[in-house]
């Protein structure tokens, strides 16, 4: 086997040194009856070549080469270069978890940077190396907000990403926490009247994304002072953090639970990401997750430590903030090297394109079909809703190499035949004519089918 | 280490001094050096109740916490703030860098401690495994 | 803070600043294309929540942003550059072809909601991992949602609580040995559960006497590491099954140390319920510092319905797909698939081994951790003589004689040009040396350490407080963790 670094007689000299006569007595310890005497069923060993060969053919059956306006929590965004040449360093990647302070400076000062970063562009005052996702990161912000309160029930904005709801209710239901939904208005932002009526006493926080899962940007403020003033937290969610470039931060907030796969991070068919959690100072001994904080060596020179590690799974066991161990700190310093690539001034011009697709393609989209809460502001997303049943209308885009807006009917049925659509920098304006176009035709052809049922009925 | 005369003791390893219906109480020598750099310390707030045997705080060192164990039952008064930003006060001097002052439930409870003599025992053969 | 200019010599001794600190306005290290649409009016779409400023966000050029992070990578350990034997972490080899595949255009690229019909080369991968990871652990059903091996015990722990649940009633608690994972109590409290310590006996395996004596009805499962943390295989583990499910409880394996076992034994054969594995472990997905990681969960068919939603099943018409309709499971423990890009790794790392190179992969794992044991013996306490698996766990019993504890002699082997060993775990043993080489460590390499751990025993005996001060040879020396800890800086602000 070529990974293996030894030949027969390197094998036989170890098994003479221990004192062994062949490798069978050092698995002696398990019990006879259960060893195994064959081959595992997997397939054969494989050549690089063939291996490589293998996964192309995979790669070919899984949209290679289509354009998409996906985006619902996963999103396309150009990935500079030299992300991957940094990250491919064998220094980085195949480094540990950085215990051993002295040897892991790198991880440490890069994971320094990334919490620097993410506070200044949250507007939070701490945060932390990294959670497993934004919907875990969610569930593990609402859980820390339920210690800071002492209180147990959460409220959660139906604007929220479904998927990121469903890993709450996984999550609060062994721990006694009732979850309950506030519903959006027309405008598809919460709905502050829903909102007032649902927080009382008992609500440990409340829970929102911003911009929010039909990418309608919420009104932070106002539902901050509902959930401060019945002695509640809020916790925002953000799902799409290329926003943070052209759109406010929730400094409102009393903590923040990031995705930051915009940064940097290939799509992947959804995953490795990464979470963030973000917070205020106060709040620091009940986050999740490490930290790396600065301080000094015996010399006065500068150098990094993870630190406030009481806090974790392997020093207070049951009563840690979380079980959280390994986290996603490769994905983290894909999003720290991106973050630095666009910096102060890219990542606002970033997200001006993103916002400009954006606003063209629902502007088109408009002039053919409902393109809903057109009221409020909003980043990269929209939400059209069609009269024929948007699965129809991308089974065609997808003749044409493009995978059109997700259908909403799975999780919102009250939209009816509604789908989310995203444009980022990488959405050509030929695409969105294109999506346009096939929008344009299908309304048309309702219509007129729509005409010749009424001519019909009159006749 | 000389151990005070007035305090009594747990075998948790925190003093307590109580006066009258009053008391204060902290965590002993042997315990800030057993624990180490002490990097933060965990207090209720004024008006919780503490129940003798139960915990009521926590002290962490860099790589360890220590749960508080209530010497006496009883409401708290008044909280040490200044451990707050200066724990390694109770590293400099345990018996001088008190907790939390406590009114207590049943002042008599306080009796039933270990004293300072009995307690210098314990942590003599508690050292010695 | 300005450092001293200078021309560096060696990258070790490079002053890299923080990245603030090599800002300044109007560089830049992006180029976007031109807009094809119309420009916008940002105040006019956005109003008051159009933000004006990115507050300290820096301004770098390209080739610092490649010089900062390249110097910083150079002060780091890696598994690239030499042993790395952390007990408990198995730091193996992380083959490039892994790297690259996982790159590929389609897999990179793939939207986790593309639609189904241009999505079967991904899921092609997931059913045909989960296939493996079945047959090698011996169970009957799969997850892959999990990110991590923490998130899969909480995953798993939420599957006994589902399966008592339909029998009527959840129980109360897990038993965990004290040799476990922290991960494991912390999980079992997340999940709702009271955690009930199990002491090892002198062998340094579970006590079956005192689980008999503990194990009732209340008893959800027993959380067990085989091989244990000692690096110990749980020799008694039929028993062990068998107490555990004449009282209807499940015995959950953690599968941390699954590396000693693959090819060898399957824990779905000798009774285990259910497990979780380690990708970034056992199936040489890269650690990157931390993270990302995958714990899949492997069941036996009792568990199967409850399993987190979406399962990928096989249509009518051949293609693969997700079914939602899971009245049973208990619901998502993450958004979307999981690390989908950790099972590309798993897979391309087991293909690439095939039957043979899994069995002997693990065969080596155990033969090194002997070689290890054999060569230290003597020097260091071994506190439990039971045979060694994949790791072998030593005491700094002598040592602390002279003061010097564990972390001391990990600080100096950083001297020797090595990663330290595990420190202070596994809890049992008291200034524990866990040290597990891993397969891929040659007979050449484990000398080497062998004779740096046996000269920094000498140098504990001859000049202790020299070992007390290292490490002497690393960029920074020991750091203040106790001032980190109590005034946190966490973040950079500008002077």
């Amino acid at each position: 086997m070529r990974y293996l670094p030894k030949s027969p007689a390197d094998r036989e000299a170890i098994l003479k040194a221990i004192g062994a006569r062949s490798i069978d007595d050092l698995f002696a310890p398990i019990p006879a009856e259960y060893r195994l005497n064959r081959d595992l069923k997997v397939p054969r060993q494989m050549a690089e070549s063939e291996l490589v060969d293998w996964f192309r053919e995979r790669s070919r059956e899984n949209g290679d080469g289509y354009a998409t306006f996906l985006g619902a929590g996963a999103y396309y965004h150009y990935r500079p270069v030299i992300i991957d040449s940094l990250i491919s360093r064998g220094e980085f990647l195949t480094a540990y978890t950085p215990y051993q302070a002295e040897i892991s400076q790198g991880t440490l000062q890069s994971i320094f940077e990334f919490q620097s970063m993410i506070c200044e562009l949250t507007g939070m005052e701490v945060a932390n190396a990294s959670m497993y996702d934004g919907s875990t990161a969610a569930a593990e912000a609402v859980m820390m907000a339920v210690r800071l309160t002492g209180r147990r029930s959460v409220v959660v904005a139906r604007s929220l990403h479904p998927e990121y709801r469903e890993v709450l209710a996984t999550y609060a239901f062994h721990q006694g926490m009732p979850v309950a939904t506030a519903g959006f208005s027309d405008t598809g932002r919460l709905d502050l009247k829903e909102l007032e009526k649902s927080v009382d006493q008992n609500t440990a926080c409340v829970l929102i994304q911003s911009p929010n899962f039909f990418g309608t940007i919420e009104d932070v403020d106002a539902v901050a002072e509902i959930a401060h003033k019945n002695g509640a937290m809020l916790v925002v969610s953000i799902a799409e953090a290329v926003s943070l470039g052209i759109v406010e931060p929730p400094r409102q907030a009393d903590i923040i639970a990031m995705e930051a796969q915009s940064f940097g991070v290939p799509l992947g068919f959804g995953g490795p990401y990464c979470g963030v959690i973000a917070t205020r100072e106060k709040y620091v001994r009940q986050m999740p997750g490490r930290l790396v904080g600065q301080t000094t060596d015996r010399n006065g020179k500068r150098g990094f430590v993870l630190t406030l590690a009481t806090r974790e799974q392997h020093i207070r066991r049951e009563k840690a903030t979380s079980n959280i161990c390994t986290n996603q700190a490769l994905v983290a310093l894909m999003a720290n090297i991106f973050m630095t690539i666009y910096g102060r001034v890219g990542l606002r011009e970033l997200a001006k394109q993103n916002l400009a697709k954006a606003a063209y393609a629902a502007q088109q989209f408009g002039k053919h079909a409902k393109v809903l809460f057109s009221g409020s502001p909003r980043f990269n997303e929209f939400v059209v809703q069609t009269s024929e049943d948007p699965y129809a209308i991308n089974g065609r885009l997808l003749g044409h190499k493009i995978v059109g807006g997700l259908p909403l009917k799975k999780f919102y049925p009250e939209l009816g035949n509604a789908a989310l659509w995203c444009c980022t920098e990488m959405t050509t304006r030929t695409i969105i004519d294109t999506a346009v176009g096939l929008v344009a035709e299908s309304e048309r052809s309702v219509k007129s089918a729509k005409e010749a049922d009424v001519e019909e009925v009159a006749r | 280490m000389t151990y005070p005369t007035d305090f009594k003791y747990t075998k948790e390893h925190e003093w307590i001094k109580a006066s009258g219906n009053t008391a204060t109480i902290g965590i002993t020598h042997y315990a800030q050096e057993s624990l180490g750099d002490i990097v933060f310390v965990d207090l209720p707030k004024p008006g919780a109740e503490m129940t003798a045997g139960k915990t009521f705080g926590s002290v962490e060192s860099v790589k360890a916490v220590s749960d508080l164990y209530a010497p006496a039952s009883g409401t708290v008064t008044e909280v040490n703030g200044e451990l707050a930003t200066a724990p390694e006060k109770v590293n400099k001097d345990a018996h001088g860098s008190w907790m939390v002052k406590i009114a207590l439930k049943n002042p008599g409870e306080v009796n039933s401690l270990l004293s300072a003599a009995d307690y210098e025992k314990f942590v003599a053969e508690e050292g010695g495994h | 803070m300005k450092s001293v200019t200078r021309k560096a010599t060696r990258h070790v001794n490079q002053n890299e600043g923080l990245i603030f600190e090599k800002s300044s306005a109007g560089k830049a290290a992006w180029k976007l294309p031109p807009l094809d649409v119309p420009e916008v009016d940002t105040q006019k779409l956005l109003g008051s929540s159009e933000r004006k400023d990115l507050g300290n966000m820096p301004e770098v050029s390209e080739i610092e942003i490649i010089r900062h992070f390249t110097r910083l990578s150079t002060w780091n350990y890696a598994i690239d550059l030499g042993m790395y034997p952390l007990g408990s972490c198995t730091m193996k080899y992380n083959p490039r072809v892994n790297e690259v595949v996982s790159r590929l255009e389609g897999l990179a690229n793939g939207h986790p909601y593309q639609p189904e019909k241009v999505s079967q080369g991904a899921l092609r991968i997931i059913k045909t991992l989960s296939e493996c990871l079945i047959e090698i652990t011996g169970m009957d059903a799969i997850t892959l949602q999990p990110a991590a091996g923490a998130h899969g015990e909480l995953t798993g722990l939420l599957l006994v609580r589902a399966y008592h649940q339909s029998k009527g009633h959840p129980r109360k608690k897990i038993l965990i040995p004290d040799s476990a994972h922290g991960t494991n109590p912390a999980t079992a409290a997340t999940v709702g559960y009271a955690v009930e310590n199990l002491k090892s006996d002198a062998r340094g395996m579970v006590d079956v006497a005192a689980l008999a004596a503990q194990m009732n009805e209340d008893v959800a499962a027993l959380m067990l590491t085989n091989p244990n943390t000692l690096g110990v295989f749980e020799q008694d583990i039929a028993k062990i099954a068998d107490l555990m499910h004449a009282k209807g409880g499940l015995l959950y394996m953690d599968g941390a140390n699954m590396n000693a076992l693959v090819g060898k034994v399957r824990p779905g054969d000798f009774g285990v319920d259910l497990m979780h594995l380690n990708l970034h472990k056992t199936f040489s997905t890269p650690h990157g510092g931390g993270g990302p990681g995958s714990g899949p969960v492997a069941v036996k068919k009792i568990l199967e319905p409850f399993l987190p939603k979406p399962v990928l099943i096989t249509k009518a018409d051949g293609t693969l797909g997700f079914e939602y309709d899971r009245p049973q499971s208990v619901g998502r423990v993450r958004a979307f698939y999981g690390n989908f890009g950790m099972f590309i790794r798993a897979l391309a790392y087991t293909l690439a081994n095939g039957p043979d190179g899994l069995r002997q992969t693990t065969e080596d794992a155990v033969l090194n951790a002997n070689y290890i044991r054999k060569g230290l013996e003597g020097a260091y306490d071994l506190p439990y003589s039971t045979p060694s698996m994949h790791e072998v766990v030593f005491s700094d019993k002598l040592q602390g004689k002279k003061g010097v504890h564990t972390m001391d002699i990990a600080k100096r082997l950083i001297d020797y040009g090595f990663h330290p060993y595990t420190t202070a775990f596994p809890l049992i043993v008291p200034g524990a040396l866990m040290i597990e080489p891993t397969e891929s460590e040659s007979t050449e390499e484990m000398d080497l350490f062998i004779e740096a751990m046996r000269s920094i025993a000498q140098e504990v005996e001859e000049d202790p407080e020299m070992v007390l001060a290292a490490p002497h040879t690393t960029r920074v020396s020991r750091l203040d963790e106790v001032a980190a800890a109590r005034k946190p800086v966490l973040r950079w602000k500008p002077s």
